[in-house]
């Protein structure tokens, strides 16, 4: 659901937009499972990858800073020394690319206006 | 095709920076195009939680009638961290809980979404669901405009004020930012979590709208940053702020570390019962000087988190009243250079010197060691254990053995840390120049 139909930039009518309720998961104390932790926030998923990683390259790494610093947890090592990489749940936050030690692992950029995550309003 | 849209500004991003300066250009009758990428301004925004919104009284008088914040902060805690042990300096006042105020908590995506609607009511077009995905440039390459991500999106100004971000794609490409060094940079990392108003009033020991921000020193496990519990309403924002390249380096998951700060003693009566409502992460700017960019262009001035106005000192964490400032000075600099018919870097060099003349420069300038200081590794991992063993050996009661002196104490526990004297020194030194 799109709060805010993409206005022609000459519009006279500006979009504000307004929060959706709900959508999230919520369980209790004490430790939530990632997934469920994670499933609280919002994402809007456009068909489109904003941030593409080329496994090939890391192959070649052996530090793996994403794997432990990625906030959402969206990097993932294989059994054959691969990354296994999803976009979905990214909160665009940036970390990734300024850990990765490898030139051109990552390829980094904003979702589609409109998409991506989207905090939550009172 | 059609001739792109012109405009005499356009603002990138919707956040406190960008919304303030398109309030003011919009304010001398200029047309003003804020563009948001988000599906509405405030709702790709996070921070720990507290916001001093000072500054809006000469935009916004009276702000806080209208401004949708949590609750009032009227209680600071300072608090250090062992694994067992906790030292809380506690402080509280009602003057912060009655006009005109000093901070509050308040979510983002409300308190963003708020302050873009008053830019959309003093005249600003505000355009969400649209990404800049890059600079246009004209003669001499003087930057002329944004290329956003719709069909024939080139939107044309003759100035264009980056309120782009921590990550300022924008400010990169025009060539205005220092090479990028992830030692410069944390990682805030927070749950929202549910509990009923009067259980958050009685575990804090608050009512009405009094609310309480505790930052918390040595929570983060063997990671340098820092952690932090605030009361909302009927929410508490828990959460670490975790230095890049420290994270990167150990073994623990963000989540992970939240959820040790989460059990312990000093903290799990406090949080324990809630449920999480949502969990969210954002890049912080934490070097202050050391990363600011340069903040004009030729066409371009830079504002906000886009230009690291971020300010990470221990006792002090603000951010988005440097933002909200930024943007002021921005649009009023873009103005005079409207008025004078000159929008090169030259013409806009009123943004800077505003900057130097007020807190947002002066503040960044006295606190510039205060960043390395306060992520030090004695800081950080040593001092507390130091402070919390001397307490601990105060106040213990050793009947039948007679109290030591207070001096004596702090050097046996500094010996047994291995703290050198003359390191407690230099940064007793470096903390009374950074802090005095």
């Amino acid at each position: 659901m799109r709060e805010s139909p993409r206005s022609e930039l000459t519009d006279s009518v500006a979009h504000t937009g307004e929060e959706r309720v709900g959508g999230g998961r919520i369980d209790s104390w004490p430790a939530l499972a990632f997934e469920d932790l994670i499933g609280s926030t919002r994402f809007d998923v456009h068909e489109r990858a904003h941030i593409v990683v080329d496994g090939d390259v890391c192959r070649d790494c052996s530090t793996r800073a994403c794997v432990v610093a990625c906030p959402a947890n969206l990097f993932v090592p294989t059994a054959d020394g691969g990354i296994l990489f999803n976009y979905e749940q990214c909160f665009e936050c940036g970390t990734c690319y300024l850990v990765c030690n490898q030139e051109g692992a990552i390829s980094w950029s904003y979702p589609e206006g409109g998409y991506g995550v989207v905090f939550r309003r009172t | 095709m059609a001739e792109p849209p012109r405009y005499d500004a356009v603002v990138v991003g919707a956040g406190p920076a960008g919304s303030c300066a398109a309030t003011v250009l919009a304010r001398a009758g200029k047309s003003v195009l804020l563009l948001e990428r988000g599906p509405f301004a405030g709702s790709k925004n996070m921070y720990g939680g507290v916001v001093y919104p000072r500054i809006l009284d000469g935009l916004h008088p009276q702000w806080w009638e209208e401004a949708p914040i949590q609750r009032w902060v009227t209680r600071r805690s300072t608090m250090m961290l062992t694994p067992t042990q906790a030292v809380t300096v506690d402080f509280r006042t009602q003057a912060w809980g009655r006009p005109p105020y000093n901070g509050a908590t308040a979510y983002r995506p409300d308190f963003d979404h708020w302050l873009a609607g008053k830019a959309e009511a003093d005249g600003a077009r505000l355009v969400c669901s649209t990404t800049a995905t890059g600079v246009l440039r004209g003669d001499r390459g003087r930057i002329v405009g944004v290329r956003t991500d719709r069909p024939d999106g080139d939107v044309l100004a003759d100035v264009t004020i980056a309120c782009d971000g921590v990550n300022s794609f924008l400010a990169k490409e025009a060539g205005l930012h220092r090479p990028v060094d992830a030692h410069h940079y944390t990682v805030g990392v927070k749950e929202t979590i549910a509990l009923p108003k009067a259980v958050i009033d009685e575990r804090f020991g608050v009512r009405d709208r009094d609310g309480v921000d505790i930052e918390i020193v040595g929570g983060t496990g063997g990671v340098n940053g820092g952690a932090f519990l605030y009361t909302n309403l009927d929410t508490l924002s828990v959460g670490v702020v975790l230095a890049l390249t420290k994270l990167a380096a150990q073994q623990r998951r963000p989540e992970e570390i939240i959820a040790d700060l989460k059990e312990h003693p000093a903290i799990a009566p406090l949080v324990e019962g809630g449920e999480v409502k949502e969990y969210s992460a954002h890049l912080i700017p934490e070097a202050g000087m050391a990363m600011m960019p340069q903040m004009t262009g030729d066409g371009m001035l830079v504002a906000g988190d886009a230009a690291a106005l971020c300010l990470a000192a221990g006792i002090w964490l603000e951010g988005v009243n440097f933002a909200m400032a930024s943007g002021i000075y921005a649009a009023e600099a873009a103005l005079e250079a409207l008025a004078a018919g000159d929008v090169s870097h030259t013409g806009l060099a009123g943004y800077e010197r505003r900057m130097r003349d007020s807190f947002v420069l002066r503040d960044h300038r006295k606190l510039r060691r205060a960043p390395g200081l306060v992520l030090s590794d004695r800081v950080q991992h040593r001092y507390p254990q130091l402070v919390a063993d001397t307490l601990e050996s105060m106040f213990r009661v050793d009947n039948p053995a007679p109290k030591p002196g207070l001096r004596r104490i702090v050097t046996r526990e500094r010996k047994r840390l291995g703290i050198r004297r003359r390191d407690l020194l230099r940064d007793a030194i470096t903390g009374a120049r950074t802090f005095g």
